[in-house]
């Protein structure tokens, strides 16, 4: 049955491959018209930090100093509350036909500059322009969309018949899709009639500022949003401020609990999108070549700086050969390298600092006896980069099993029974997503039903929609965005 | 088994256990991992997205005009259109002839001959002939004319045969009927190349393309092919992406490679590549030629040729500078 008269030969394999070897196909850097420095945008208007501070911003590709931008102080964050409140009245007295105009302005505008913004955001954040373009830009654009047509409609949101907004909201947003989180969390709120602080994390904050400038295009009322730059004091001021009306924070559970600590005792309404370690459960009966494919979009999706990432690969001990030759046979495939070119699909790390804490961990999942295997693949040698990792041989007790690795790194683990599937799913400090794969559709809801994590995709992975309710179990948040129950954050209701 | 010396494939990329009997065959085919059709097609489509350009680019052109089974398939043939094809196929762009030939002829079995000397006359013997038989495309016939087909097909001087299989009797499951048909006609062909049709527009689903791909390779095929070129849906990325799954782990699993021919639908130059880098990753580089790679197509080769006019003279020029045969 091995006789073979067409034996397969690695060496004619490796040669093919090398002669389609896919020529670099870089995008366009021409469309972004970067200037040497941003101000922050207070009241409509772009100005200088109070006390002078800047900061810089790198491309994590290739460490190049993209632009200055402003760090903004206590004094700043003051006058943007300050514009924040003297908006809110005029801004949620208007009738929410009038509202819906703006936002959808503002989306349209953003799809006809999607490719502007799309390569800003590569250059910026290090994502590949296939997933910027492909995936960030178009989610934008259709939060936007879908939040504008609810602001005509709130008293139909389940939320009462007369719903108000809250007043300032101060939203602090993550590096790892910072045009998204924007959206996820300016949508809804001017939806709501809210006006809005907003952070941009210190690694990313050009293409807030951007959306600045297509608040101004759209005509957006002075003061509604705002944007401050700067570092993690920056937005605990923010956060601290008395009149701050509600705090939507993305990030880390650290930051997170701080944050709620800086809020307990006052009546500001809080919402926490934070950590994960999701499951990815593969049933012996699933899909496999497009299970493998949900494995890999799960956890390098962004180079697995996702907080719903499937971080964790549960797989049934009966396939589990099978299923890791595969992947590892995909991973080969993966192309890792400058995130404009249009064919890469694994780009850089966000920052030295975060290429530290993945590099600190990776180690100790081999310190503590988890076997490692990396795909083979040229890491350019200059910027950010971490080759796509996978651990085998990982238990429940190992830091890679348990901690936010918040990168390209998989740990596998095995279970041998749907229940102890669930049971090591859960069994976890945090709970944002999970992944089911199986072709036996009871499985499917069965399990989803025991599984404590906000999102469960089934035979799917990282699908995202502004209609669909996003957040977290456990130390992974509280509050949901997206949908009609992202509203709820941004309402006063009986 | 490598000392069996009677039919050239006895033993090689076999299961015997599991097409001992129809039950048998049945637990097998339908114990192969299901197809999920939203991922399945994502995935096609995010390899769409490559792009391709330059030294790739030219790369690709030549390989997918050297992977044509330029096709003619009408009740309108005659043997002047059959020759004037093979005198396309035999030299694609007569303003520059660094283009590669094209892999085959593909007539119905009554034109064979016509198309073999044609092709012998244009020097060009090494471009096969195929042909389709076994009561193309319907395949509604009984067995013994469909192996009355094939065999007069390779006596005319066919060396690569496009059978379809029989979709009633896979559609019914009784799939030992169809691999018992299949093995029958991969005797009828002798020496010459069998490549296996299954419409996969009318097997409709994924799972049953998976099965019958694995069907068609126990039962002996040189070649797994997506359609017939003559129902709504042909080749499509998906189907054709999900038969490359099939022959990579059937290689993986029994040492025998297969190859893998999308048929109709395919049109643009545009689609050609990125049906190369389908090839290109999933089943891999040693997939990545003739032998192993076919496109059935008519339309196909002069975009391929004006693209490849463009790519060497920096403009395009446009049909009439392609001929029309």
């Amino acid at each position: 049955m091995t006789d073979n008269t067409t034996p397969p030969n690695p060496s004619a394999s490796a040669a093919a491959s090398q002669l389609f070897a896919y020529a670099p196909a870089p995008e366009s850097r021409a469309v972004v018209d970067l200037a040497p420095s941003y101000g922050l945008f207070v009241d409509g208007e772009f100005r200088e930090a109070a006390g002078g501070k800047v900061f810089k911003t790198l491309s994590p590709a290739t460490e190049e100093v993209l632009a200055e931008v402003a760090h903004a102080g206590e004094e700043d964050v003051e006058a943007a509350v300050r514009a924040a409140r003297a908006a809110f009245g005029p801004w949620s007295a208007l009738p929410g036909t009038e509202r819906a105009k703006y936002l959808f302005r503002i989306a349209r505008v953003i799809q006809e500059r999607s490719r502007e913004l799309a390569v800003l955001e590569t250059l910026d954040n290090g994502k590949p322009i296939r997933e910027s373009r492909d995936a960030d830009l178009p989610l934008v654009a259709a939060h936007f969309f879908y939040y504008a047509g609810w602001a005509d409609k709130l008293s139909y949101a389940g939320l009462g018949p007369d719903p108000r907004p809250l007043g300032v909201a101060a939203q602090v947003i993550p590096w790892n899709f910072p045009l998204l989180m924007l959206a996820w969390k300016i949508a809804p709120a001017l939806a709501a009639g809210n006006t809005v602080v907003l952070k941009p994390a210190e690694t990313t904050p050009l293409s807030a500022l951007f959306f600045a400038d297509i608040c101004r295009q759209a005509g957006l009322p002075k003061g509604v949003v705002n944007i401050v730059t700067g570092d993690g004091a920056t937005g605990a001021a923010l956060v601290a401020h008395p009149d701050v009306n509600k705090v939507a924070f993305t990030g880390s559970t650290a930051v997170g609990r701080q944050i709620a600590r800086t809020v307990a005792g006052t009546d500001k309404r809080l919402t926490l999108e934070l950590g994960g370690k999701g499951a990815n459960i593969v049933f012996e009966d699933a899909p496999l070549d497009q299970a493998v494919e949900g494995i890999v979009s799960g956890i390098f999706f962004n180079q697995g700086q996702v907080c719903c990432a499937g971080s964790r690969l549960l797989v049934q001990e009966s396939v589990h050969d099978e299923v890791l030759d595969a992947l590892k046979r995909r991973l080969a495939t993966l192309r890792v390298g400058d995130p404009l070119d249009k064919n890469t699909d694994v780009g850089a790390i966000n920052s030295a600092e975060q290429l530290a804490r993945i590099t600190e961990l990776a180690e100790a999942g081999e310190a503590e006896g988890a076997e490692r295997w990396s795909a083979p693949c040229e890491l350019p040698g200059e910027g950010y980069w971490f080759a796509p990792t996978v651990f085998t041989h990982v238990s429940q007790a190992h830091r890679i099993a348990r901690e936010e690795i918040f990168g390209p790194v998989l740990s596998v683990l095995t279970f041998r029974t749907p229940d102890e599937a669930v049971a090591k799913a859960n069994n976890t400090p945090y709970g944002l997503s999970a992944g089911i794969w199986t072709e036996k559709g009871s499985r499917i809801l069965q399990t989803a039903n025991q599984l404590r994590a906000g999102v469960v995709w089934a035979n799917t992975f990282n699908k995202f929609d502004p209609t669909s309710p996003f957040g977290g179990y456990k130390e992974s948040g509280y509050g949901r965005e997206g949908g009609r129950h992202g509203l709820e954050a941004y309402l006063e209701h009986a | 088994m490598p000392t069996d010396a009677a039919p050239r494939d006895a033993g090689r990329g076999t299961l015997p256990d599991v097409t001992s009997s129809n039950a048998a065959l049945r637990r097998f085919l339908h114990g192969l991992p299901g197809v999920d059709a939203v991922g399945l097609e994502a995935r096609a489509a995010a390899l769409g997205t490559r792009s391709i350009k330059t030294s790739a680019k030219a790369y690709a052109l030549d390989l997918a005009i050297s992977m044509i089974d330029l096709t003619t398939l009408e009740g309108a043939d005659t043997p002047g259109k059959v020759r004037s094809l093979c005198a396309k196929g035999a030299s694609p762009d007569p303003s520059d002839r660094t283009a590669p030939r094209v892999a085959a002829i593909c007539v119905y079995p009554d034109m064979a001959a016509t198309a073999r000397r044609a092709l012998d006359d244009a020097g060009a013997g090494e471009i096969h002939v195929a042909s389709v038989a076994t009561a193309f495309p319907a395949g509604r016939a009984a067995l013994s004319v469909k192996l009355a087909d094939t065999r007069e097909a390779v006596a005319a001087g066919a060396d690569e045969i496009d059978m379809v299989i029989d979709r009633g009797a896979f559609l019914a499951g009784r799939y030992l009927r169809v691999f018992e048909e299949i093995r029958e006609v991969r005797q009828a062909c002798g020496d010459a190349h069998l490549k296996v049709i299954f419409e996969n527009g009318e097997l409709a689903t994924y799972d049953n393309i998976r099965r019958a791909s694995w069907l068609a390779m126990l039962a002996g095929a040189d070649f797994i092919k997506t359609s017939t070129g003559k129902v709504a849906v042909n080749a499509t990325p998906p189907n054709t992406l999900l038969m490359l799954e099939a022959v990579r782990d059937f290689r993986a699993a029994t040492g025998r490679q297969v190859g893998v021919k999308p048929a109709g639908g395919v049109r643009t130059a545009k689609d050609a590549v990125k049906y190369l880098v389908l090839v290109n990753e999933t089943a891999g580089g040693d997939w990545l030629s003739p032998d192993w790679f076919r496109f059935g197509a008519s339309s196909l080769l002069n975009d391929l040729l004006m693209q490849r006019q463009k790519l060497t003279t920096g403009h395009y020029s446009g049909p009439d500078y392609v001929t029309v045969d």
